[in-house]
């Protein structure tokens, strides 16, 4: 009984035209790749964290952190897009916000697929977590907040598909709300911590809210996009004004992010602390200026730009261009931001500390990263195949 | 208005001043001094609250001490002679795991110029239990506490998820993650291994040749450290005070 309903619900959402064996040997490559790379961080309960991961006492944070925030940031930011779209309607948007809804819950579960891994004990967070939880702690809220906003947006979804459209708005609702405490409380974690200067300051949560706007809007373009290419159907117009909506705040959202990076960056070399003054010369001439320089600033943030200006917002290939490298840039970004408050010793000028700290990501952590990328790539494609009625039914009105 | 021809015209004197204009002028003046007064006592509130921090000194004043016993550690930091006595009675006391980055107390050194001479300087740290800790702050699971009886900075285990928050927290470097109990770890000032068993001194102080580490409670008038603390000759300083974790570990040269 059960079984037949939930057959009749699929065989209303899916979208057969995407049941081609080309597809199915995608979707199952990037599940081959998620089994191999989660599996390697999987491994490391088992073989030893210190033994997989090139974490030490000195950088105790590193590339699964910064990777995590990324896909945490990102799912904000879809969150977001959907809930607005949902609530306040208005915007062009609103025809894929059902995708973004989907997107957002698979990009926080590759969020979490990195961090479980990265925690040396997960288990004790799932008891110790409610048994005794500390409210002072930015982690506690965060890992409370987006956990919540996992299981509303799950509902959430549940009633988009099933019809049920007064649960998806309430649940969207506390959904995004909890998403967006949830992400500035990501930017508290780093925001709070005196003892290093370079992510010390009230305006880090903002930051991070901002770069959930610009990750969020890119990856709306980008996702739309590679819908219809997957279909090899022609793009319907109201999918192209999403789009060029979506570009629109890209653009902004771009803009604003790279005056408050110029920003951030500026005011260490004004005064203040030497510690923080170091970690910003590591992005602007030290081990991390190619990655500051090359892939954050101009892969990240002037390309797009200059794509998104010469695409007059129309071209919603080259808007899809600007989106990938945004999403790059905004990746490559939260690890420069991690790394750069970690690299910097707190006892410099004792014990002939280095200037900088050496750390770079083992080959396990690359392939956990690399895991929970396919971990995306798999769950959208899931998506669209099981629920892309749901996805594109709005679209073609 | 034509301030030129204003300048010619006579004065009137304030004889001719109707009342009501000396009113609002009068008005408008309480209102000022009104304003500055409240202004001022808003500020006194304030400045009654930074005293409660001692932000002149780094020692806590009388009544700080919401603990029955306040443990700290002063260091008499230019006898060091880098011997590591310490470190090995740290080991030993509290088996610290060999290898890797794990120490619970550590000496750092570093070469200076004095007057032309080169000189190498030792100082020995640890963690420093602070008042306002920021690895207490962060945990999200309260794994790490200040411990209700001695102010002295604890870890329950049992309670660790091992997300390293506390060690990214920590201005001191104190914390490390300690394999064999999958979890951070940290110094506890032979809490549970000395001091439960009825000693004065952690592992540490009692080892060391030099009498560089003073143990003991920085609340009781009696003790050494108190003296050192007290002492108006003696110039105290702490590791990193910017950071607002008001620690308890000091340090001076004898």
């Amino acid at each position: 009984m059960a079984t037949n309903a939930l057959t009749n619900l699929f065989n209303q959402t899916e979208d057969p035209s995407l049941a081609t064996p080309r597809m199915n040997r995608f979707t199952f490559f990037f599940l081959i790749i998620v089994i191999l790379g989660l599996g390697c961080g999987v491994a490391s309960f088992i073989f030893g964290h210190e033994k997989m991961y090139n974490y030490t006492r000195d950088v105790p944070w590193g590339l699964l952190i910064s990777t995590y925030a990324f896909w945490a940031i990102t799912s904000t930011g879809l969150c977001i897009y959907a809930a607005i779209s949902h609530i306040f309607g208005g915007t062009k948007m609103a025809v894929v916000s059902n995708r973004m809804v989907w997107m957002s819950i698979i990009c926080i579960l590759g969020a979490f697929a990195t961090i479980g891994v990265e925690i040396a004990s997960p288990h004790r967070m799932l008891i110790y977590n409610i048994l005794s939880p500390n409210p002072a702690s930015n982690i506690w809220w965060m890992g409370t907040l987006y956990g919540l906003a996992v299981g509303c947006m799950i509902v959430e979804f549940f009633g988009i598909v099933t019809g049920l459209a007064r649960i998806a708005v309430i649940l969207g609702t506390i959904g995004a709300i909890a998403e967006v405490l949830a992400n500035s409380c990501l930017g508290g974690v780093f925001a709070t911590l005196p003892a290093r200067p370079y992510w010390y300051g009230g305006q880090l949560p903002i930051y991070f809210l901002t770069a959930a706007f610009l990750s969020g809007a890119a990856a709306i373009v980008l996702i739309n996009h590679l819908a219809y290419k997957i279909r090899g159907h022609k793009m319907p117009q109201s999918v192209k004004d999403a789009i060029k909506s979506a570009g629109k705040a890209m653009t902004l959202v771009l803009i604003l992010y790279s005056v408050a990076t110029f920003w951030r960056l500026i005011m260490y070399f004004v005064g203040g602390s030497e510690l923080g003054r170091i970690a910003a010369d590591a992005l602007i001439s030290g081990p991390l200026a190619i990655n500051f320089w090359l892939l954050e600033v101009c892969i990240g943030l002037i390309i797009p730009l200059v794509l998104i200006l010469r695409s007059r917002l129309k071209n919603t290939g080259m808007l899809a261009t600007a989106g990938l490298l945004i999403l790059i840039g905004q990746f490559v970004a939260r690890y420069n931001l991690i790394a750069g408050g970690l690299l910097v010793p707190g006892t410099l000028g004792w014990d002939n500390a280095p200037t900088y700290f050496d750390y770079v990501p083992s080959f396990f952590e690359f392939a956990v990263v690399i895991g929970s990328l396919s971990l995306v790539c798999f769950g959208f494609l899931l998506g669209e195949r099981v629920f892309g009625k749901t996805f594109t039914q709005k679209e073609h009105h | 208005m034509d301030i030129k021809a204003l300048e010619k015209e006579k004065n009137e004197g304030i004889d001719t001043l109707p009342s009501e204009e000396r009113r609002k002028f009068l008005k408008m003046g309480l209102t000022v001094t009104g304003v500055f007064l409240g202004g001022t006592v808003l500020s006194l509130t304030s400045a009654q609250k930074a005293l409660c921090v001692n932000t002149v000194s780094v020692i806590p004043a009388a009544g700080q001490y919401p603990y029955n016993k306040h443990y700290g550690m002063i260091m008499r930091q230019n006898n060091c002679i880098d011997c590591e006595k310490c470190l090995d009675a740290c080991r030993a006391t509290n088996h610290v795991p060999t290898g890797h980055d794990a120490w619970r107390t550590t000496i750092q050194e570093r070469l200076t110029t004095v007057e032309g001479i080169e000189k190498r300087e030792f100082r020995p740290i640890l963690c420093n239990h602070c008042n306002r800790p920021p690895c207490v702050r962060v945990c999200p699971t309260k794994a790490t506490y200040k411990d209700p009886e001695t102010g002295i900075v604890v870890m329950d285990y049992k309670k660790c998820i091992g997300c390293k928050t506390c060690m990214a927290a920590c201005p001191y470097n104190a914390r490390y993650f300690n394999h064999d109990r999958y979890a951070i770890d940290k110094c506890n000032f032979c809490l549970d291994t000395r001091l439960a068993e009825g000693e004065k001194e952690t592992a540490c102080a009692a080892a060391c040749p030099a009498n560089v580490r003073v143990f003991g409670d920085i609340k009781d008038p009696s003790t050494e450290i108190y003296r050192l603390l007290h002492e108006p000759d003696n110039k105290i300083w702490v590791i990193r005070p910017e950071c607002g974790a008001l620690p308890n570990v000091f340090y001076m040269n004898a």
